[in-house]
């Protein structure tokens, strides 16, 4: 076992480094699950109601191409079913994320290399990699199990190894896309493109119902934690298929690891030009050939779900049915009585506060360029600080803007296509996607407030979102008091589509995001700049 | 302005690591001034305080006639840095990366350009990451010379290259010299530095612990002389400067002061020379030999 030489030490090494990231991971995923549940139990603890519901979301498109199929009406089976598919995808990324962060992302800034140098079997950091992952999906799946146990055994097991075993099959394609490419990015980038393939697969195969093309889910590797039917039947040789092909796939980035040089890729890299284009001169060009490329990835992917989502709206108010409690549930949640308003409300709300996940990213590359000290040479530069941040700060703010327009462009094509109004769907949808503009930009604001002062305390800028998203998500099913709720800014959004539209909340929310970046700045412009 | 860089009294700490502990450090208008010391000792750390990207604690500084930190962005016009530890944006190629440094300086020679790429053998096509360190250097090192920046602040900018292109490094600095340049040239080879710099200053522990021309230093160095005689020489030990000495026979090993090589070497061959073997001195036996105290201090403090 040479070639896996020191891998216990480097196990334990990476558990340290991540012992943030993970935890925060888990948690966050498990308070998702508990609040899906104690949902369900709550809104409908009625067997009818249930069937109801059941009933309705087998007829729905919108709701069968995200969620796929009910079948069974216990809670627990709801509960498998809301999160087996989109919610595994979240799983799966945490699983990319964290192989790509203990292989390739270790090995293109080159501390692999010092590693590598001691006695490091050759195989060791993709080992720890795996090991690391399957660790943390275990740790999830176990912790679902307890949670779901109330409502079964059987099927509280077979959901959370369904969960454990498809976040272990996109670890092992995170590890051979990490083969395959010299840069972190890239190899994140496609096997989460991968990912996003896999769920639309079974988006495609599910929207049809019991008619469509049932069979394309089973080429699709979230398709397959769903096939299980966790309180449903629970087809345990399902389970076979991700852990076979996790196998295999682990296999053959072992293979490839044999086969290439540290710090080389198998796709070639291509060489870039001799002389740089006239327009980069600036920072602020700088700034955007660094990041148009994920912009560019966010746009698409913003696109297609408003593509997806908004071919669901119409059947919107049928879905909810006669049953008082959903529709009560669903208005209370949009802040609107038309429940077609309040989906919209909900589902822009949601896209906001993904929005503002990209507008930290691109905030945070200031800290990345200053980390890895790509920031010295521009500072050294007659550039100064503040035109180096703005540059940066200018494209988090533009890009969430343009993802939110994006959003609301396709959400109103597709929805205006099957309501027939086009024109109006348009308006409503353009209408729902700007005014969360603002919201979505605070989280941005943050970042750069707590990167100017104090760069080892970025992480707080994440933190903030994962506070906004559970305030919206189990703040008005838990009836928490107003002040509490008015800490999240997507709280004071006009409640657009339905509600009358309010200037004033919006010219507060920018006011607040440009009192934090102007705070950021002055700190930024105090500190020293280390790597 | 009669001075290019003046700096007196800095300090500079990093939590409990005292980086900088009173430095002083003059750099005159055009000439080279050799920056040395050992890994750890506050070289960059100067340099980044002269950039402005680090705020020093106490103490002056001056760069070009401006305070580096409230003018930095005015000084940065005329100066052009080489960073110790060269990074690279993985999508650009080096030569957008050179063309973007100079564009932000305002402009750089073209014909400059391509002759330095050239001399350096450096592909400006590769990507970022594709380079090698001592390629990633040269990108920095084309960046900064094709600059017309009137002062150039190199941060150990040979110790990725390999010796070939240390050669033309050091050609490119002299003749950077010659069309007056100031050049601030920080390093821990002791040879790099004598092969280019007018003046010296050495630096250990964030402290200037010795500063002048080469020849003023020069009782700093001591050559170790190995040599075969044809017969057992007497008196060696007596002559002035000679340390060390370990005879057995005709066999002779010692080390010399800088300054008395001549007289010694005429002492050996009144002995008759058969075989000689002469080493510079190193930079680690020049501050083993000058703060052995503070080293002993050290080896004790550690070893509680
Ligand atoms: N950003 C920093 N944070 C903490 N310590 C630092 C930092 N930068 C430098 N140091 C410490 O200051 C000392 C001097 O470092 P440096 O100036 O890089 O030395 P040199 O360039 O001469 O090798 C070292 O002990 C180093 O560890
Ligand atoms: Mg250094």
């Amino acid at each position: 076992m040479t070639a896996n030489a020191g891998a216990r030490t480097l196990l334990r090494l990476a558990l340290r480094r991540d012992r943030v990231m993970i935890p925060v991971w888990v948690g966050l995923l498990f308070v998702l699950a508990l609040t899906v549940l104690t949902g369900y139990q709550g809104l409908y603890s009625e067997e009818a109601e249930r069937r109801e519901f059941a009933a309705g979301i087998n007829t729905n498109t919108s709701l069968l191409a995200f969620y796929g199929p009910a079948h069974a009406a216990s809670v627990g089976a709801l509960t498998a079913w809301r999160l087996g598919a989109a919610a595994a995808v979240l799983v799966s990324v945490m699983s990319i994320l964290l192989v790509v962060r203990h292989t390739r992302a270790e090995e293109e800034d080159g501390r692999l290399e010092l590693v590598s140098a001691g006695v490091v079997g050759r195989y060791a950091p993709l080992t720890v990699a795996l090991g690391t992952a399957f660790l943390a999906n275990l740790a999830l799946g176990l912790s679902v199990t307890l949670l779901l146990m109330g409502e079964g055994a059987a099927g509280a097991v077979a959901f959370g190894l369904a969960w454990t075993l498809t976040g272990t099959f996109f670890a092992t394609v995170a590890a051979v896309t990490a083969q395959l490419t010299g840069n972190a990015r890239v190899a994140n980038t496609i096997a989460i493109t991968l990912l996003g393939a896999a769920f639309l697969l079974r988006a495609v195969a599910d929207s049809g119902g019991a008619n469509g093309p049932t069979w394309l889910s089973w080429l699709s590797p979230i398709g397959w934690g769903q096939q299980v039917r966790p309180y449903a039947g629970d087809r345990w040789w399902v389970l076979a298929l991700p852990l076979a092909g996790a196998m295999l796939l682990a296999a053959l980035a072992y293979s490839l690891v044999a086969r290439r040089d540290l710090g080389g890729g198998l796709l070639p890299s291509r060489p870039g030009p001799a002389q740089a284009a006239p327009s980069l001169r600036s920072p602020l060009a700088l700034a955007w050939r660094l990041q148009r490329g994920a912009l560019a990835a966010w746009a698409a992917g913003f696109a297609v779900y408003g593509l997806v989502f908004g071919g669901t709206i119409e059947g919107v108010d049928e879905l909810a049915g006669d049953s008082p409690s959903t529709r009560d549930a669903i208005a209370r949640m949009g802040g609107t009585t038309d429940l077609t308003n309040a989906f919209l409300v909900t589902a822009f709300g949601l896209m906001a506060l993904t929005a503002s996940v990209y507008a930290v990213q691109a905030m945070l590359r200031l800290r990345g360029e200053e980390a890895h000290g790509r920031a010295e040479p521009l500072l050294a530069s007659p550039v100064s600080r503040v035109r180096w941040a703005g540059g940066h700060a200018l494209i988090a703010l533009l890009g969430t803007a343009l993802l939110l327009v994006v959003g609301g462009v396709t959400t109103g094509l597709t929805y205006g296509l099957t309501s027939g109004d086009l024109a109006g769907a348009m308006a409503d949808a353009m209408g729902g996607a700007l005014v969360q503009v603002p919201a979505a930009w605070v989280p941005a604001g943050i970042a750069l407030a707590l990167l100017g002062p104090a760069p080892r305390a970025v992480a707080g800028a994440w933190a903030a979102i994962a506070v906004f998203l559970l305030l919206g998500q189990v703040g008005p099913l838990l009836e928490l008091d107003q002040w509490a709720m008015d800490l999240s800014p997507f709280t004071h959004v006009p409640k657009l589509p339905g509600a009358a539209m309010a200037v004033a909340p919006m010219v507060w929310l920018a006011v607040v995001t440009a009192a934090l970046a102007a705070a950021g700045l002055y700190g930024l412009r105090r500190r020293d700049i280390t790597a | 302005m009669n001075t290019a860089i003046s700096v007196s009294g800095l300090v500079k700490t990093f939590g409990r690591t005292r980086a900088l502990d009173g430095l002083d450090l003059t750099v005159s208008p055009g000439e080279v001034h050799g920056f040395l010391g050992p890994n750890g000792s506050g070289k960059s750390t100067t340099i980044r305080v002269l950039l402005g990207l680090l705020r020093a604690d106490a103490g002056t500084a001056e760069l070009l006639g401006g305070d580096p930190w409230r003018d930095a962005t005015a000084l940065h016009r005329r100066l052009a840095y080489v960073p110790g530890d060269v990074t690279l944006w993985p999508n650009l190629s080096g030569g957008e990366v050179i063309d973007l440094l100079g564009r932000l300086r305002g402009g750089l020679d073209p014909r400059r350009r391509a002759e330095l790429l050239e001399r350096f053998e450096l592909d400006p096509r590769k990507k970022g990451r594709a380079y090698s360190k001592g390629n990633r250097q040269k990108v920095a090192l084309v960046a900064a010379l094709a600059s017309d920046a009137e002062l150039l602040i190199l941060d150990e900018p040979t110790s990725g290259l390999d010796p070939l292109m240390e050669e033309v490094f050091r050609q490119c600095v002299r003749e950077e010299r010659r069309r007056g340049r100031t050049v601030l040239l920080s390093s821990h080879i002791l040879s790099e530095v004598e092969a280019l710099c007018d003046r010296v200053t050495i630096i250990r522990r964030g402290r200037a612990v010795e500063s002048g021309t080469l020849d003023e230093l020069r009782h700093l160095t001591r050559t170790s002389i190995q040599a075969e005689l044809a017969r057992p020489s007497d008196g060696l030990a007596g002559l002035a400067g000679v340390h060390g000495l370990e005879a057995d026979g005709a066999r002779v090993r010692f080390e010399v002061d800088g300054g008395r090589l001549d007289e010694v070497l005429r002492h050996l061959v009144g002995s008759g020379v058969v075989s000689l073997v002469s080493r510079p001195p190193t930079l680690e036996e020049l501050f083993l030999r000058h703060y052995a105290d503070d080293l002993g201090a050290e080896a004790k403090a550690a070893a509680r």
